[in-house]
């Protein structure tokens, strides 16, 4: 794993042909989460304060979000009940007033996600076998802390062991950073519409404000 | 396949309401796996067509509250077959189409609460203690016209009517920003 440019994911080569234009780029950063530096905190209160009521009315017709939506349809679940990554963020901020600061990792993810529209992940690095990619549930497959198999066929990201975490959806038990976390992997999923430089520029936005270089 | 989606994409117009295809018109379940991968492609560029109207006619809608948007999902994420595709892009025309119909209905009766305010401002004292809300000539609520007397009884005593403007929305509070120490 290269800690210098974001690692481009694979893909199982049925949802390659199934999805053209999915996608997955990882980025090690050799450090864990832990408590927002007051700048970071400065940086969410400003970017509250730009983001309003009708920017997340407007989020729809963006082209981003919009391909995250349709994507969320493709794969049978509803944007309004299950929000995409930016959606999510936005309505946090119309509900609680601001972005409110929770951590590092998470005031990092928040403002790329605000910032690119890019769906973001992060996972424990140690705690991940090889390469991160996007596949589908082999039969008896469960997701470590959650009780039963998965259904088959269940979109995943996995590593070349074991599914990490469902596609946009619960991460399993263990396997996302917590504070013991040394060292974390940033993953980004790309859908068809959504650029190649938003992805890595999602992924690098995140990367540097964890590591204190943004 | 449903003339009228493909009618859609080919025009690219967002202004013709789309129906909800027939029952009958649905794809034909085929047995090529090569042909019915086409069809899933077909249906999910179906989908963002419709996502996309939906999305437009959304953010048109704003402010007007009370309007169905939902379209229920069918379980994933995973990779959904052909009738599971045409589920979710029938429900997208269906709740499409239904919050057009709305929306011109709404349209229609904002229409006239217009003519009704205009009428008021022009002669207040033909409309007394007439209340239009913001929200009934389709804009943000929290602001009303009333059609009331000059100086409370001396103005219903001589007919100086007049048509009151409210002040407006309160100014939007979020939760205060931390505090740095400089």
């Amino acid at each position: 794993m290269s800690t210098a440019t974001p690692e481009a994911g694979w893909i199982s080569p049925e949802l390659r042909e199934e999805f053209p234009g999915l996608g997955l780029r990882y980025l090690l950063v050799e450090r864990g989460s832990g408590r927002s530096p007051r700048e970071l905190k400065h940086r969410l209160a400003l970017m509250s304060d730009r983001f309003s009521g009708p920017q997340a009315i407007a989020l729809r017709h963006k082209p981003i979000p919009y391909a995250y939506r349709v994507f969320f349809r493709q794969i049978g679940l509803d944007p309004d009940e299950q929000p995409t990554p930016v959606e999510a963020v936005a309505l946090e901020r119309i509900k609680r007033g601001g972005f409110i600061s929770e951590s590092l990792l998470d005031d990092a993810l928040t403002i790329a996600i605000i910032e690119s529209g890019v769906a973001l992940r992060a996972f424990d690095a140690d705690r991940a076998e090889g390469r991160l990619g996007i596949r589908t549930t082999e039969e008896g497959e469960g997701l470590e802390g959650r009780p039963g198999a998965l259904p088959t066929g269940t979109l995943v990201i996995a590593d070349e062991a074991r599914p990490l975490a469902l596609l946009f959806g619960a991460i399993a038990s263990g396997r996302g950073v917590n504070p013991k976390t040394g060292r974390m992997l940033l993953a980004s999923i790309q859908v068809k519409g959504v650029p190649d430089i938003a992805v890595e520029e999602a992924v690098w936005l995140a990367a540097s404000i964890v590591r204190g270089t943004d | 396949m449903p003339e009228e989606l493909l009618e859609i994409e080919r025009t690219g117009s967002v202004d013709e309401p789309a129906r909800a295809p027939e029952s009958s018109a649905l794809i034909e379940p085929v047995a090529d796996p090569a042909a019915d991968r086409l069809a899933r492609q077909e249906l999910r560029r179906q989908i963002a067509v419709l996502e996309k109207q939906l999305g437009q006619l959304f953010a048109s809608a704003f402010p007007r509250t009370g309007i169905e948007w939902g379209v229920p999902a069918v379980g994933g994420p995973r990779v959904l077959g052909v009738a599971e595709l045409e589920r979710v892009r029938d429900a997208l025309a269906v709740r499409l189409q239904e919050a057009q119909a709305e929306l011109e209905r709404r349209g229609e009766v904002e229409e006239a609460n217009r003519g009704l305010l205009e009428s008021m401002i022009a002669e207040p004292d033909r409309y007394r203690w007439v209340r239009v809300a913001a929200e009934d000539v389709g804009e943000r609520p929290c602001q009303h016209w009333h059609s009331r007397p000059r100086w409370g009884i001396l103005g219903m005593l001589f007919g100086w009517w007049r048509v009151k403007h409210s002040s407006g929305c309160p100014l939007a509070m979020g939760l205060a920003a931390p505090l740095f120490a400089r």
